[in-house]
């Protein structure tokens, strides 16, 4: 077991490490990612990553896929610890700027101090002051 | 936090809500101290791992972002009312003069009263941008900024879960990447437990990175009629 950083949830899942590479099953990929493999790639909403067909080896092993490749072919971060123990999936920068040039408000779910958590978009139909503070 | 209650009190529209996150690595225990203190009657949440500057492109606290009521961006990331008068500060006890003092708070009064108008007059407000101009002003991460962000997020995750040492190697990578976000600097230093003075991650490190910005600015000053243009410190020191 391995814990992968996603998006904002902190997941334990089983995973084959292969050098700089993270393998993980099609089926976890599918139910704790939110990424579905098609004949098209990797698919997500109306979205296909393609990968090269000379390729196949490097991108998909029998049940498994090469998170690092496909995270890669899309500009996405991915870092690890020493260990090869922790493992974050990150945004890209392309993802996070055509959000924001798009104005659309990106949504985010927070826990208040007692611990129930709220979305931006719970909200919608207000006009928000989003505001940030901290205690340094 | 007063000063946005105090706003928040003399809006009368109920379609205007404030959100103020608080971006605490160290978590809602952190937090709790303050917000049970100012007690506000708008929503508090707190952010552990600084997403929403991380989705907002945030570099400092306090930034702000307007959200109208379908959700979308009419004034993007930008200081909420700060100004630099606080450069020339007294850097043992953090003591200000009266003039600085006065600058900040006519800085502040200035954007609260913009926040007010656009709470209670949306669209029409003097100071919400239309779609062209809210997309001329967005600022866009660069790579490195993105992968900053990845870096100080694994460097947190770290840190709380007894890597420290290796934690902080991803906090520094995150720092040297995205140099203009004083959210990761100080908070690295806030999780480090380093360069705390009163209680704030202030030392002389702190005060000589912001000196070296010289006649840039640490809060950017909004683009706001009536904002004041005046630096408030000598950009020479």
């Amino acid at each position: 077991m391995i814990t992968v950083i996603h998006e904002h949830k902190t997941l334990n899942i089983d995973a084959q490490i292969k050098e700089d590479n993270l393998w993980l099953s099609i089926k976890d990929v599918e139910q704790k990612l939110g990424w579905t493999m098609k004949s098209e790639g990797l698919c997500q909403d109306d979205q296909c990553i393609p990968y090269p067909s000379d390729m196949e080896d490097e991108f998909l092993n029998k049940d498994h896929i090469n998170v690092s490749k496909f995270w890669g072919l899309m500009g996405k971060h991915v870092l690890h610890d020493e260990m090869k123990e922790t493992w974050l999936l990150g945004a890209g920068h392309k993802e996070r700027s055509a959000k924001l040039a798009s104005l659309d408000a990106p949504d985010f779910s927070l826990p208040d101090i007692d611990g129930q958590f709220h979305s931006l978009s719970d909200y919608r139909g207000k006009r928000i002051f989003l505001t940030t503070w901290s205690s340094w | 936090m007063p000063v946005w209650q105090a706003m928040y009190d003399e809006v009368e529209s109920r379609d205007f809500l404030i959100i103020a996150v608080a971006q605490e690595s160290r978590g809602v225990e952190t937090a709790r101290e303050f917000i049970e203190e100012a007690n506000p009657s708008y929503l508090c949440l707190i952010d552990q791992t600084h997403q929403v500057a991380d989705l907002y492109n945030m570099v400092n606290v306090p930034n702000a972002v307007w959200i109208d009521e379908f959700g979308k961006i009419v004034r993007p990331s930008e200081t909420a009312g700060s100004h630099d008068a606080f450069r020339s500060m007294d850097r043992q006890d953090f003591s200000q003069t009266d003039e600085a003092l006065d600058l900040a708070s006519r800085a502040q009064a200035t954007y609260m009263d913009a926040v007010k108008d656009w709470a209670t007059n949306g669209a029409t407000a003097e100071n919400a941008y239309d779609v062209s101009a809210a997309k001329r002003h967005v600022q866009l991460p660069s790579e490195s900024t993105s992968l900053a962000h990845a870096n100080f997020r694994l460097g947190v995750y770290l840190r709380l879960n007894g890597k420290e040492l290796e934690g902080d190697k991803f906090l520094a990578a995150a720092i040297d990447l995205h140099p203009d976000s004083w959210n990761m600097f100080r908070q690295a230093m806030n999780l480090r437990d380093i360069g705390q003075v009163m209680g704030l991650a202030a030392d002389q490190e702190f005060f000589d990175r912001v000196d070296a910005l010289g006649e840039k600015r640490y809060y950017p000053a909004p683009n706001i009629k009536g904002f004041p243009s005046e630096p408030g410190y000598d950009p020479k020191i």
